[in-house]
């Protein structure tokens, strides 16, 4: 049997809970239309709040799609984690009763642990007392929850875990799913899910002055251009199926693509005088899959829609593959950025585009900035065959990561 | 004050812990072990957190091991309603 790094690590399944879909197909189709679910704050009263403008999964009833014994003792985050695991195992034709307990894996990301749920109980214990906050406090709010829930639901109790690290942890844990499945694992379910829409979740977005406050939907989230004013906060999930290629193969199920590059930077300390590392991460997952600047087929790119860090991507996406020399897109403009989330749903949106060939738009941007020269597909979608994808993802202070999926 | 019965404890069980996909609550469950019901430690403890905020009952944590029925935390409650 393959042992090692000659093991690849593909993707046989996906799951999506997106402001612009719960399920693939609705988020596919959605996302290809360039629909946008950017909008004025419902989840909450956002008078009183500078932020106006986010992306909330619409219509998400979590009695209706999970037990009810499992809603009680979960936050939003964990409700949407669970749904997309069962839809990436059941899009993979993966039933979990039916494999060795110790050869599946959950490995997933969050960046902003169950704010909603965590904000009930510290109001009920200044507003009650001690006595009055509910038990399931102690698993709910916690980043570990979503891979803990999982892990109990389906029985996959294989080496599993979980990354915090802003955006990037939605790479970061693919990037650590592909490791597990090289050390001899067969399955992951692997991805991110964060949702912070409560007072207390939101506040916590405020200071790093990032976020946009625009009050309108169409001009809020605008990266790499002249308009950028920052990015708009969105929650969701997506969750893949990762497999060792060998199983896919023998299973008879067709992968969407395979995890074949991925590598972290982490930028320097402020005060060094050395710039950011978003490039070593590019280049480091272009190594990794072997692959020139010249065989990527399109990029989805960070895009955070501040002025400076829009620069600071687009110099490092000129330096590697040469000025606006490479297709790019950011999908993220319907949904605004999930945190952990949002690059797994790049993800999904790079390996559906490897299988349909067409690559979604970026929407609303009408000024490309001329500080930001790169070929961003706007409008349409484009119809090209799409062989390798680039994702990249940044986070607050300092988190690059890039993962390439190739067709197989 | 008013004690707590089975009907008054399935409310707080239904309402507050929600129900495993397998467990009728309508049925004899007065004397079956809160496990088996699908209630785990941290369901109890969510049970009972919620009976004292209803009651205005004290239960230890020390006793919540040893209430491992329904019927066991129904005679706990009423007694200390009854000694109050």
């Amino acid at each position: 049997m393959n042992t090692g790094p000659s093991k690849r690590a593909v993707v046989t399944g996906l799951g999506v809970v997106a402001p612009t879909g719960i399920g693939v197909k609705t988020y596919w189709a959605n996302t290809l239309d360039g629909r946008s679910a950017l909008a004025p704050m419902t989840r909450m009263d956002p008078s009183g709040y500078p932020i106006k403008v986010i992306g909330e999964v619409p219509d998400f009833d979590p009695y209706a799609l999970l037990p009810s014994r499992v809603v009680v003792e979960t936050a939003l985050m964990t409700q949407f984690g669970l749904v997309c695991a069962e839809e990436a195992l059941l899009d993979g034709e993966l039933d979990p009763a039916e494999q060795p307990e110790y050869q599946m894996s959950v490995v997933t990301a969050n960046a902003t642990g169950g704010a909603e749920f965590g904000q009930r109980e510290m109001q009920n214990l200044y507003a009650k007392g001690p006595s009055q906050v509910g038990a399931y406090m102690a698993i709910a709010w916690f980043y570990a929850a979503n891979s803990g829930q999982i892990s109990i639901r389906h029985g996959m109790r294989g080496p599993s875990g979980v990354f915090i690290a802003d955006q990037v942890g939605g790479l970061e844990c693919v990037g650590q799913a592909r490791r597990v499945i090289r050390n001899g694992t067969t399955f992951v379910l692997s991805g991110g899910t964060d949702s912070s829409f409560s007072p207390s979740g939101l506040v916590g977005q405020i200071p790093p002055g990032l976020v946009s406050l625009s009050d309108d939907p169409a001009r809020a989230y605008l990266p790499f251009d002249t308009a950028a004013s920052g990015y708009v906060p969105g929650e969701g999930g997506a969750i893949l199926l990762v497999e060792e290629a060998e199983s896919a193969r023998a299973r008879g199920v067709r992968p969407y693509g395979e995890i074949a590059g991925y590598a972290t930077a982490f930028d320097p300390r402020p005060g060094t005088g050395r710039g950011p590392n978003l490039r070593r991460a590019i280049e480091g997952a272009l190594a990794d899959a072997r692959c020139a600047p010249a065989d990527v087929d399109v990029v989805f790119a960070d895009g955070y829609g501040v002025p400076e860090l829009d620069r600071l991507e687009c110099r490092a996406l000129a330096e590697v593959f040469g000025p606006a020399a490479v297709p790019v897109t950011v999908p993220k403009t319907t949904t605004g950025r999930l945190y952990a989330a949002g690059p797994t749903v790049d993800l999904v949106a790079a390996l559906l585009a490897v299988r349909h060939g067409v690559v979604p738009p970026t929407v609303n941007v009408t000024a490309p900035s001329p500080d930001c020269p790169v070929d961003l597909i706007l409008g349409d979608p484009r119809e090209t065959a799409v062989r390798t994808a680039l994702v990249i993802a940044r986070g607050h202070n300092g988190f690059n990561a890039a993962v390439v999926v190739k067709a197989v | 004050m008013d004690t707590l019965n089975l009907d008054g404890l399935r409310e707080i069980m239904r309402q507050c812990v929600g129900t495993g996909e397998a467990v009728d609550l309508d049925g004899d469950i007065l004397h079956a072990d809160f496990g088996e019901l699908g209630y785990d430690s941290l369901a109890v403890l969510e049970v009972v957190t919620q009976v004292q905020g209803r009651l205005g009952v004290g239960i230890p944590d020390e006793v919540i091991d040893d209430l491992r029925t329904p019927a066991a935390l129904l005679d706990y409650v009423n007694r200390q309603r009854t000694e109050a």
